[in-house]
């Protein structure tokens, strides 16, 4: 990627539509703030050139914020800023491209930066290169900076003392897996009927336990057992079918060895075992593919902002999810524009039924797709979810893409996507009846048959993005 | 979803009736292995049935489909549009953070303008935006006539299938886009809007009659009398009143009918209406009663006024309310509603020939001056009487009298004035007046405003600066400038942003907050000036 013209950048390329720019943004008054900066009044000095672009923004002080974006990284874009605001990027940033996107006359093109922005700029390229020659392949991955502290000269001491930490740590889970186990025969002892009086209080202080022994993903699902009691008609039943798939996965841990290696690999991450990117990316083998961005969702449980990327390729028909991270008030640093394709590189990480994978080597920028990969009809839909449940049991949804569904708005009974040519239906999770997306997808449809991507499973079928014709997330 | 038929002799309710009751109760139904106890045999059993269960998943039976939203031939946003209009609905959860406005523009009020320009170029919101737009919609009932017309057939689809947009069935747009059918004169008129008209809801028929009062009053009017005897007096107040839009001689036949209602408010309403149509017979009769009041005095030009002294039965049946509010006298109280309700026209001749000016300059005996120029007043804004309205409003340079004030509403009159006129008497009060009593009369000034009225109003802006006060004092007509100004100004204006020295007996800090309420001035300016581009349509779309 190092030496690549500036010049051929494509100019549909990336952030040049609002809806790109936004989602960059951190949180909604990010957001907010950024589009209220994207007119020209506030700004001086803007120009756009060389794979940067930079502005001088007027604020409340005497001196304008110097604003400044990298468009040309590997990595994604990457910004700086004067003012003082530990949002990233700041409103300014976003402002600036905003305004570049709706208005090309505001950001004069193919200026040089000045002064105070080439500096910043060419110290940061400078790093990147640096580190591009230092380690080729990784250094453009997502696990840049993983990589880089994995790569100290710590040496034999070093990895000696890693292998005991892991050691103990599986000792820890596997107590913690049995603590679990225990737990849960005394349960199933005791009778369902207890879960309900016993109450959040004993489950929370079990999923404590797992977090103790190192067991984040135990812990999770622990929490989720939880809320079961309260849900509504039919807990017993979901209880049920929660806590033997917990049992099983506690059992799955417990002998790990006696598990083939894919089944394996897909029992320590659900556990919470991760495996290192860094590693994963130097070591596992890339897929290239055009790779049509198909959804990306963010969830926030307060302290931690994780964005799903579902991506689809185009030659080898795979699903993939990539998963990127944010602290709370910051802005997962990966973020792909839905209805683009990638020419990209990916990594699975090893599993059964291989979905989540890392993004190793970007090849070209986004640039505009066809449209909607090909659909399936509702009973493949669940065919495939089935299927996938074969190699991994614990799944609780796959991605698909549906063809020729009508969405039926139902509040008592709940929304279904109904088969355009039978009188098979899907019925769409109760968790979304509260989304505006399920009423955008309806207004998209309109009565009449739509595509629709989203997660099928045993809950019902998520939706998540349709197209009209162009990507609608919704 | 269904589950496939269960084969093995134990089914998923034999499992969850054991767990629930617990093994150490009783025995469950599955055998555990050897070493293995019965609570976890259950759960190895319930695994194994659990994702038996999912993996074999089927469809459901569809329940219902929606109907198919009918076509809606009407070009899409361009790109660009269609990403502001994204932003726009955005921002619409409020300000962002406290009450200082910054110098970023205010998006949400931008919105109204924008969706008129939409709606000019003819164009149709993106069904992907529907949703907000109806959110948008409901929150502000400001909004909601153009956003459901930019919305389209789509969003009344939606409506009928979401109860928090039901507002949008109930406005008078929801026949509009009924199809072609429904026009009167078609074939298919009598099935849906006679069925609407005959048994649909109070709402319903308001809409469905205001609807073709604005496609074919004529029609309007005779659907109106086919059911009219029957109808309820508080309906029939409202529907005569839609009659208001489109009103024509055509309408004085029903309307002279309606003068003999059982309901007085539907009396005084057809009355009102009438009187508003100079050439009525309810007019002639009006302006015979009220000439009679009314006399030149030929020794020394003034007019001698004679109030009526009683409100006979065909007074009250031409809509004059006979008891006057507390604490006003019978007879200034039936004089002010005859001079309302007479044509304007005939003073002229009644008054030697005077114009509307002149006979306004004439002395009026015995102090009836405020109640005659008050009916006069409200007379020359019911017949949109430019002659009178500019009479009546006199000079913008001359200070509103104190005695006046009580009665000279300035907006109203300059209502019924062509806009260049409006704009340029509202320019001239503010260059003498200053901004303080302006806000209201700006309201009723064409959008974008002209040339001199920008002038006016920005030089106004600039001295209030020079005197020291605070921006906030002037928000109102601030905010008003950031909407209505023609953008192609923002160049001008630019000086205005930098920050001067303060003033010697400023407020303090005033000159920053002044560059910066210039600044969103200017910044608003140059984004609607983006926002009318963005709308124009591209040479490859169709128009």
């Amino acid at each position: 990627m190092v030496g690549r013209s500036f010049v051929d950048m494509n100019p549909q390329g990336e952030f040049r539509t609002a809806e790109q720019v936004l989602a960059l943004a951190p949180d909604a008054p990010s957001r907010k703030a950024g589009s209220k900066l994207a007119t020209p009044g506030p700004w001086s000095d803007t120009g756009d050139g060389e794979g940067a672009v930079w502005g001088l923004c007027a604020g409340s002080g005497s001196t304008p914020y110097r604003t400044v974006v990298d468009l040309s990284g590997a990595s994604g874009p990457a910004f700086n800023c004067s003012c003082p605001s530990r949002k990233f990027p700041c409103k300014h940033a976003l402002g600036l491209l905003l305004l570049r996107a709706s208005d090309e006359a505001a950001v004069r093109a193919g200026g040089e930066p000045p002064e105070w922005a080439r500096s910043w700029l060419s110290g940061r390229r400078l790093r990147a290169e640096r580190a591009a020659k230092a380690e080729p392949g990784a250094a453009t991955a997502e696990g840049e900076a993983e990589a880089e502290a994995a790569g100290a000269a710590g040496a034999e001491a070093g990895r000696a003392a890693a292998r005991r930490r892991a050691d103990q740590r599986a000792r820890r889970m596997a107590d913690g897996a049995r603590e679990l186990e225990h737990r849960l025969a005394d349960l199933l002892r005791a009778g369902l009927a207890s879960a309900d009086r016993g109450g959040y209080g004993q489950w929370e202080e079990t999923a404590a336990r797992m977090v103790d022994a190192q067991a984040p993903g135990l812990a999770a699902r622990v929490r989720e057992l939880a809320a079961v009691p309260a849900s509504g008609d039919g807990w017993p039943s979901r209880m049920l079918a929660e806590c033997a798939l917990l049992h099983t996965l506690a059992q799955g841990f417990l002998h790990l060895d006696g598990l083939p290696e894919p089944l394996a690999a897909t029992v320590r991450s659900r556990v919470g075992l991760t495996t290192d990117t860094a590693e994963l990316l130097a070591t596992g083998e890339p897929v290239r593919d055009d790779w049509l961005i198909l959804a990306q969702r963010d969830a926030d449980d307060g302290r931690l902002t994780t964005r799903r990327v579902w991506l689809h390729g185009r030659n080898t028909g795979r699903m993939a999810l990539l998963l990127s991270y944010g602290a709370a008030g910051r802005a997962p640093e990966l973020s792909l524009p839905v209805g683009l394709s990638l020419d990209a590189d990916l990594v699975y990480y090893p599993a059964a039924r291989p979905l989540r994978a890392a993004l190793a080597t970007r090849h070209a920028p986004p640039r505009a797709a066809a449209g909607p990969p090909p659909g399936t009809d509702v009973a493949t839909a669940l065919a495939r979810y089935g299927d996938a449940l074969r190699d991994d049991p614990w799944l609780d949804a796959w991605p698909v893409v549906l063809d020729d569904v009508i969405p039926a708005p139902d509040a008592e009974l709940g929304w279904q996507l109904a088969d355009a040519r039978t009188e098979s239906a899907l019925p769409v999770d109760p968790r979304c009846a509260d989304r505006t997306g399920l009423w955008q997808l309806a207004a998209v449809s309109g009565g009449e048959p739509v595509t629709v991507f989203g997660d099928c499973g045993h809950a019902g079928f998520t939706p998540l993005t349709t197209w009209a014709p162009e990507a609608v997330p919704l | 979803m269904a589950d496939k038929t269960t084969t093995t002799a134990t089914t998923w309710e034999d499992l969850v009736a054991a767990a629930l009751l617990g093994t150490g109760r009783r025995t469950p139904p599955v055998p555990p292995r050897p070493g293995q106890d019965g609570a976890a045999a259950l759960l190895d059993a319930a695994a194994v049935e659990t994702v038996r269960r999912r993996a074999g998943l089927l469809p459901a039976v569809v329940r219902h489909r929606p109907p198919v939203v009918p076509t809606d031939q009407r070009p899409p946003l361009p790109p660009a549009a269609r990403s502001r209009l994204a932003m726009l609905l955005a921002d619409r959860a409020g300000p962002a953070g406290g009450s200082r406005r910054g110098t970023a523009p205010d998006l949400t009020e931008l919105l109204p303008q924008w969706l008129a320009a939409a709606n000019q170029h003819g164009y149709r919101a993106p069904a992907a935006l529907l949703p907000a737009l109806l959110d948008a919609a409901r929150g502000r009932t400001d909004l909601r006539a153009e956003a459901l017309t930019l919305a389209g057939p789509r969003a009344l689809w939606l409506a009928r299938l979401n109860p928090q947009w039901k507002f949008a069935l109930r406005s008078g747009l929801a026949v509009d886009w009924t199809p072609a059918p429904a026009l009167p004169t078609g074939p298919g008129y009598d099935e849906a809007a006679e069925r609407t008209w005959q048994e649909g809801l109070f709402a319903e028929r308001v809409a469905l009659l205001t609807a073709l009062r604005r496609r074919d009053p004529d029609a309007a009017r005779a659907l109106l009398a086919t059911t009219w005897s029957t109808e309820r007096a508080e309906d029939r107040l409202m529907f005569v009143d839609a009659l208001r839009e489109g009103l024509s001689a055509r309408d004085e036949p029903f309307l002279e009918q309606a003068l003999a209602d059982r309901s007085r408010n539907v009396r005084a309403t057809s009355a009102e209406l009438l009187s508003g149509l100079p050439g009525s017979a309810l007019a002639a009769r009006m302006a015979r009663r009220a000439r009679s009041c009314l006399a030149l005095d030929f020794h020394e030009p003034r007019i001698v006024v004679e109030a009526p002294h009683e409100c006979d039965s065909a007074m009250q049946r031409d809509g004059i309310v006979a008891k006057p509010p507390s604490g006003r006298g019978e007879r200034s109280w039936w004089l002010g509603q005859l001079v309302e309700a007479a044509p304007l026209a005939q003073w002229s001749e009644r008054f030697g020939s005077r114009s509307a000016a002149e006979i306004v300059a004439l002395p009026v005996a015995d102090g009836w001056r405020p109640d005659l120029h008050a009916a006069w007043c409200r007379a020359a804004v019911r017949q949109r009487n430019a002659e009178w309205s500019r009479a009546l409003l006199g000079p913008p340079a001359s200070p509103p009298a104190a005695e006046e004030a009580s009665w000279q509403d300035p907006a109203k009159l300059l209502s019924a004035l062509p806009p260049g006129e409006r704009a340029a008497w509202v320019a001239a009060f503010i260059s003498v007046h200053g901004l303080s009593e302006a806000f209201r009369l700006l309201g009723v000034c064409a959008v974008p405003w002209s040339e001199p009225l920008g002038r006016a109003v920005v030089d106004a802006l600039d001295i209030a600066r020079d005197a020291g006060s605070y921006p906030w004092s002037f928000s109102g007509v601030m905010g008003l400038a950031e909407r209505c100004l023609d953008p192609e100004q923002a160049d001008r204006l630019e000086v205005l942003t930098a920050q001067p020295d303060e003033p010697e007996n400023g407020s303090p800090g005033a000159a920053g907050y002044w560059s910066e309420a210039f600044q969103r001035l200017v910044g608003t300016l140059r984004l609607r000036a983006t926002m009318r581009r963005e709308l124009t349509p591209t040479p490859r779309q169709r128009p």
